[in-house]
């Protein structure tokens, strides 16, 4: 069973969390500009990757926030967790997983992307 | 009439609610429901100044924003529920007149304040195996040197969630199951409870 | 009644003063407390005690430890008997009650033996040989009789007795096995003051030291377990756990541990003790302390109750005080045996002569066994054994220069006991399950760790380091390190214990077939790989002839590794083997793979506390108690107990139903609607927020207005449903469907957290906040009105699809004029912990009315009767809400909404889609089967295309008649055809309508 840490409420174990699939998929400003074809790929297409993975968990049992997390799909480690919003390149030099849970940050939020 | 209304506990199938505990002496782990306190969701951006402090200035304390802490004043318990988000916990029917005042302070605040005090029963667990107790149900690390008083978590128990409320060293604890779960939990923390009772 | 002769004089851990009376396979015997129930069979002389799981060979005792193949034991009767456990692991008891498995009539006279005769046709794969035709008879004749004939234990037919449970615990360094290296680990690391949980499978400290006859700083090994375990418990954070097997471990290092609480005592003593526990740890660091496992040697007939592993006998007579025999004939490729035939000497068993597979001797051991007048033949092998239900004997002979075979004559040994040592498997088992990598050591020939991929470390024996002095230093370094690494201490490592020098080991000969006077599988001998499941060297050479060369396949298909023990014996002497006909290097055969629990686990450790009524939570409504004493029958929804009918007298489902149906029709019922998910929704962009999340249109609802909503996932289908009203301008109250609460507000803060940030829109969940009853008939009006005297209640002042707040028998309520029957209705939601009395109140006041509380199967008929549909019933996220004939709940004006996209999408705008259409059919008593399948023509041969099933069918007592709702393909356009239900037996025929069977206008809803 993982743990996951919580960018809010620190580390918990898995049976607190829900998945929520695949991370940084954002839902298009104006659907009715797409395709099918393209507005398929948004609903259906997934990236399976052996190897790292970046992907939406929410602390269900917890803060109910959602947030990202990126773990290796073949060994389960987790390398970085960090808040919706925060540049997914901006946690690469230090893993979120170190930060205390920053309340401040809440403002952070952004897109999936 | 409705000032006047017994409110009812959750497990009151095992016992009846309890105004409080007593005094806990001797070596054994209690558990009891306590009376239903009024609760109050309040919501609110931590990052507003205006907001933190208007309720600050409202509850005569400050607004608790480190993660899993509790913050309290004269009539009102505030525990920290996620980064945007408390409990206020207030005597049972006092609850009403904070809202008011709540609302009224903030205003135009982006803000929600909302009465739920029906949504949780409370159960104290208090005494020398209270810990251990949790332990058999609850995967947080409760050693002292993770969990205080003073702190709080929303986490599991056993097969359902709770709000876990470290109230002292004894150690004492509040639980607030919600309240469909109250004689699920109750069930579930009296016979873990078993071994630690005389 | 210990008998003298197998007992030395003196010594050993066992307590002379307290002898223990137990029972095996109905004999009374009587061993002392400390004893396992091995050795105190063997003190008793019983070295058989079971027959192997194929050829019902005899069986003895092997080993010490949780490695047992063989001495499998049904102990305890009745409702605590449990199977499969391990003599050697047992500690006996006063009372104990044990017998032998696998054996009919009895483990002395097994009409099974009879298979070792016909053993020829149990070759590997005999399963998937014998018994392949006809299929027929596999069910009936072959499954039977081989569950018979190869039954292990009997699983209990009683509840059990006991109760078990768990606890979760966080730790900075676990160290599992307190031998050596685990004891200085767990000190090294407690003296950082770091928290530390010490587990070991057995019930006391010390591991390999409780059998040593080495000393520690001066003293015997076993006085500084004593006082090392002393120095521990004085550590306020140090946790130890003897009894306790760490038996999994998992990602995260997340291990498992099963602890034995009272296994060791008579039954039933402790009521208010679990039997056993599961451990849920969390460790920061893990030292694998585990040790490892004597290998047997595999040679001709090498399964004769006697043969037993070297050092297994070492620890019998030096913690046991027990001689498994009088006269011993050691095998050995390796010098560990030396000492286990030094210290039997010592104990009083003759060594009859030390059987070398070696070709030079060297060492101090050696020296020692020459000076003390052993014999020792090197080069030599045993070839043969002797002796039906004990070994009386062995033929050795000289090996020849290959290796492969041996030559001269045989030279006959009397015996009563063959120790066997093959050398030693460092247990990596946790390592494994750890995903660690392991690596070959061709000198050691065994597998070490090598790699690790979690925070964890090896010390001592399980990473091959087999000298006492090595294993103290290595745990010591290893719990320093653990403990720093997890935040305490630098790394300091604590003065270690002086110990006498070792020295160095003579290299290992490892023949992994110890040659005979056949080649294997071509005399009558028999090479014993898998004791337990009866693998020979012959089944592992010919599964490879036969093309099975990859060791999970060989596992497989000749079963090697996969009984109770998982091979702890026989999984690397098989490989090599497998390797060497292959003529491929061990490294790459590789190992099949390690997986939990390291040994059996009882089910009722796995389940703890989660039985009966703590077995799923079950969530009550403040009116469950009313409910209960109304002699109310439950339906499950979720966790939640609903009130699912209310009988009366004799009254069945349907008689109560009926009458519920008319009392709501006809005058008024009351239903417990408190399960609804409630959503409270504040802030400025709340309408916005709604508008986007619905199908329909919300931002111009009027404050004290209600409307239903469809939400939609994006691919356009149906995810949930209910009522929002708008409470203020930047107020509203969802609800939700009942199992569909939690998720549906996961759903909605994910929208609001990850895509629309910037929405200022807070939820909050008040589900269990309120408690809700339903009022529903043409007298519901009266009912509210007297309860709530203040408020107008006329259809002008208080219209359908809107909400007032009022006071309701003297509790502040809300109340939502909505309806899911089609009659007047109102849905009063007053706070939970008034929620029993307001009902009470409800009652008292409908009496005059007959009111009639209702469960949800008269819900569900009465929506039914109208139309309504139940998401989850006519929905399976398959269905949009065009399909269910609500187009009118989708916007068209409203520019894009979660789902919009999806409707223009070719699959979802196809117009012959299945479609939500009503059923009548041609019997009006005939009720459809739910999920009955329909077909567009009465007959026609197989298969007949599908074209939709029924969703929801019910009995209508306003209707006097059933209807039923269907997906239909199709369906809007086969309105007035007729179309069939093919229920086995008969065809039914049903005319299709449109969903709505009640008031479609309406009129009774708006009065
Ligand atoms: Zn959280």
């Amino acid at each position: 069973m993982l743990t996951i840490n919580c960018p809010w409420c620190g580390p918990r174990d898995e049976t607190e969390f829900g998945f929520g699939g695949e991370a940084h998929r954002t839902r298009p400003a104006d659907p009715s500009a797409l395709s099918d074809a393209e507005w398929a790929e948004f609903l259906f297409m997934r990236t399976n990757p052996k190897g790292l993975h970046r992907e939406r968990w929410v602390h269900s049992h917890g803060c109910r926030r959602w947030f990202n997390v990126e773990r290796h799909t073949v060994t389960n480690e987790i390398t970085r967790v960090y808040q919706m919003g925060s540049a997914s390149e901006a946690a690469e030099t230090a893993p979120a997983a170190e930060q205390a849970p920053a309340t401040a940050a809440i403002e952070k939020q952004g897109s999936r992307s | 009439m409705a000032d006047t209304l017994i409110r009812q506990g959750g497990a009151t199938r095992f016992t009846q609610a309890v105004a409080s505990l007593g005094a806990n002496t001797g070596n054994g782990t209690r558990l009891a429901e306590l009376t239903p306190p009024g609760q109050i969701n309040l919501r609110g951006r931590p990052s507003d100044p205006r907001f933190v402090r208007t309720v600050g200035a409202v509850l005569g304390c400050v607004l608790p924003l480190n993660a899993n802490t509790v913050t309290s004043a004269a009539e009102v318990t505030v525990l920290w529920l996620g980064p945007d988000e408390w409990l206020l916990v207030t005597p049972a029917g006092e609850e009403t007149a904070l809202i008011a005042r709540l609302r009224e302070a903030l205003g135009d605040i982006h803000a929600a304040v909302t009465d739920v005090t029906g949504n949780r029963t409370r159960l104290r667990l208090s005494g020398p195996g209270a810990r251990e107790t949790l332990m058999k149900g609850c995967s947080l690390d409760l050693h002292p040197r993770g969990f205080r008083p003073g702190q709080c978590a929303q986490t599991l128990l056993a097969r359902g969630g709770i709000i876990l409320h470290q109230i002292d060293d004894a150690p004492t604890y509040d639980i607030y199951p919600r309240r469909s779960f109250s004689e699920y939990t109750w069930m579930w923390l009296s016979d873990a409870v078993a071994e630690y009772q005389r | 009644m210990t008998k003298a002769e197998f007992r030395t004089p003196t010594g050993g851990r066992i307590d002379r003063g307290r002898p223990v009376n137990f029972t095996f396979n109905g004999k009374a015997l009587q061993g002392y407390a400390g004893d396992t129930l091995a050795s105190a069979l063997l003190a008793n002389g019983i070295h058989l005690v079971g027959r192997s799981f194929k050829y019902h060979r005899p069986r003895g005792i092997l080993s010490a430890g949780s490695e047992e193949p063989n001495a499998l034991i049904q102990l305890e009767r009745g409702n605590r008997t449990e199977p499969n456990l391990r003599a050697t692991q047992i500690e006996i008891y006063e009372g104990l009650v044990a017998s032998s498995q696998n054996a009919w009539p009895n483990v002395e006279t097994d009409v099974g033996s009879i298979n070792n005769v016909l053993s020829k046709i149990f070759v590997a794969g005999f399963y998937y040989k014998t018994f392949m035709h006809p299929q027929s008879f596999w069910m009936k004749v072959y499954e039977p009789v081989i569950r018979r004939a190869a039954g292990l234990g009997k699983a209990p037919v009683e509840p059990d007795p006991d109760f078990y449970d768990k606890m979760h615990i966080h730790c900075d360094v676990l160290v599992a096995g307190s031998g050596p290296a685990g004891l200085m680990a767990a000190l090294a690391a407690a003296k950082t003051g770091a928290r530390v949980v010490i587990a070991d499978e057995q019930n006391e400290f010390g591991g390999s030291l409780l059998a040593s006859r080495e000393t520690i700083d001066g003293k015997p090994a076993a006085d500084w377990v004593r006082d090392t375990v002393e120095e521990l418990k004085r550590f306020p954070e140090v946790r130890l756990l003897p009894r306790t097997t760490v038996t999994g471990y998992y990602d995260h290092n997340y291990l498992i541990m099963a602890e034995r609480r009272t296994d060791h005592l008579p039954r039933g003593l402790a009521p208010k003790v679990s039997r056993q526990r599961l451990w849920k740890v969390r460790a920061s660091q893990v030292v694998l302390a585990t040790g490892a496992h004597e290998r047997p040697l595999v040679f001709a007939d090498n399964d004769r109750p006697g043969v037993m592993l070297a050092d297994a006998a070492r620890t019998y007579a030096n913690r046991f005080g027990t001689l498994p025999g009088k006269r011993a004939v050691v095998l050995t490729n390796n010098d560990s045996a030396y000492q286990a035939a030094l210290d039997l000497a010592d104990a009083g068993v003759a060594i009859a002569a030390i059987v070398d597979l070696r070709t030079q001797l060297g060492g101090p051991l050696a020296a020692q066994a020459k000076q003390r007048g052993i014999r020792i033949l090197t080069n030599s092998a045993v070839t043969a054994t002797y002796g039906a239900k004990r070994v009386t004997g062995v033929d050795v002979m000289t090996i020849n220069g290959s290796g492969e075979s041996v030559i001269g004559a045989p030279t006959k040994i009397d015996c009563d006991l063959v120790l066997m040592s093959g050398g030693w498997n460092p247990a990596v088992h946790l390592f494994s399950q750890s995903t660690g990598k392991l690596r070959y050591d061709d000198a050691l020939a065994c597998f070490v760790p090598n790699v690790s991929m979690q925070a964890e470390r090896s010390a001592g024996a399980c990473k091959a380091t087999f000298t006492l002095a090595g294993c103290l230093a290595e745990g010591a370094a290893a719990g320093a390190e653990a403990a720093k690494a997890a935040g305490h201490g630098e790394g300091e490592v604590p003065a270690l214990p002086s110990v006498e020098r070792t020295e160095p080991q003579q290299p290992i000969r490892p023949l992994w077939v110890v040659p005979s006077t056949d080649l294997v599988g071509h005399g009558k001998a028999k090479h014993f790989v898998d004791f337990q499941n009866d693998v020979s060297a012959a089944d592992v050479l010919l599964a490879s002839r036969e093309g099975y060369q990859s060791v999970e396949h060989l596992k497989r298909y000749t079963t090697t590794g996969m009984g109770t023990d998982q091979g702890k014996t026989s999984n690397v002497n098989a490989l090599a083997i497998l390797a060497k006909s292959l003529a491929s290097p061990i490294p790459q055969v590789g190992t099949t793979t390690f997986r939990p629990p390291y040994t059996p686990t009882t089910y009722g450790v796995l389940a703890g506390r989660d039985v009966g009524e703590l077995a799923d939570p079950a969530r009550h409504t403040p009116m469950h108690s009313w409910h209960v004493a109304h002699n109310a029958l439950f339906e499950d929804v979720g966790q939640w107990k609903r009130p699912w009918y209310f009988p009366q007298g004799s009254e069945d489902l349907h008689a109560a139903v009926r009458r519920e149906c008319r009392a709501v029709r006809s005058s008024v019922g009351v239903l417990d609607a408190s399960t609804l998910g409630k959503i409270d929704i504040q802030g400025p962009d709340a309408a916005q927020f709604l508008n986007r999340v619905y199908t329909n249109a919300f931002l111009k609802l009027e404050i004290g207005k209600c409307r239903y909503g469809v939400m939609c996932k994006e691919d356009g289908m149906v995810m949930d449903d209910g009522v929002t009203t708008r409470l203020g301008p930047n107020h509203f109250l969802m609800t939700t469907t009942t199992g569909n609460a939690a998720k549906v507000l996961d759903w909605l803060e994910d929208y609001l957290q990850t895509e629309w940030p910037d929405l200022r829109v807070f939820l909050t969940s008040v589900t269990e906040h309120y408690a809700t009853a339903s009022i529903a008939g043409p007298k519901a009006r009266e009912v509210v009105a007297e309860l709530a005297p203040d408020l107008d209640m006329s259809a002008e002042a208080f219209p359908y699809m809107s909400y007032r707040e009022a006071v309701v028998a003297g509790v502040p309520a809300r109340i939502f004029r909505i309806s899911f029957t089609g009659e007047l209705s109102y849905e009063i939601n007053v706070p939970a912990y008034n929620g029993l009395y307001v009902w009470e109140q409800i009652m008292r006041v409908g009496a005059k009315h007959g009111i009639t509380p209702y469960g949800t199967e008269t819900m569900h008929v009465l929506r039914a009767e109208k139309g309504y549909i139940i998401v989850g019933q006519e929905t399976d996220a398959t269905v949009t809400p065009q399909d269910l004939g609500m187009g009118w709940v989708v916007s068209k004006q409203k520019p894009d909404f979660i789902g919009k996209r999806s409707f223009s999408r070719e699959d979802t705008s196809r117009s012959d889609r299945k479609q939500l259409v009503g059923l009548l059919t041609e019997d009006p008593n005939e009720v459809l089967p739910e999920g009955a399948q329909l077909t567009a023509t009465a007959d026609g041969h197989p298969p007949i295309p599908m074209i939709g099933h029924v969703t929801s069918s019910y009995y209508s007592e306003t209707l006097g008649r059933s209807i039923a709702l269907a997906l239909v393909k199709d369906g809007f356009q086969r309105m007035d055809q007729h179309i069939f239900a093919p229920l086995g037996g008969k065809t039914v025929k049903c005319a299709v309508t449109k969903p709505v069977f009640y008031d479609p206008e309406g009129v009774r809803l708006h009065g």
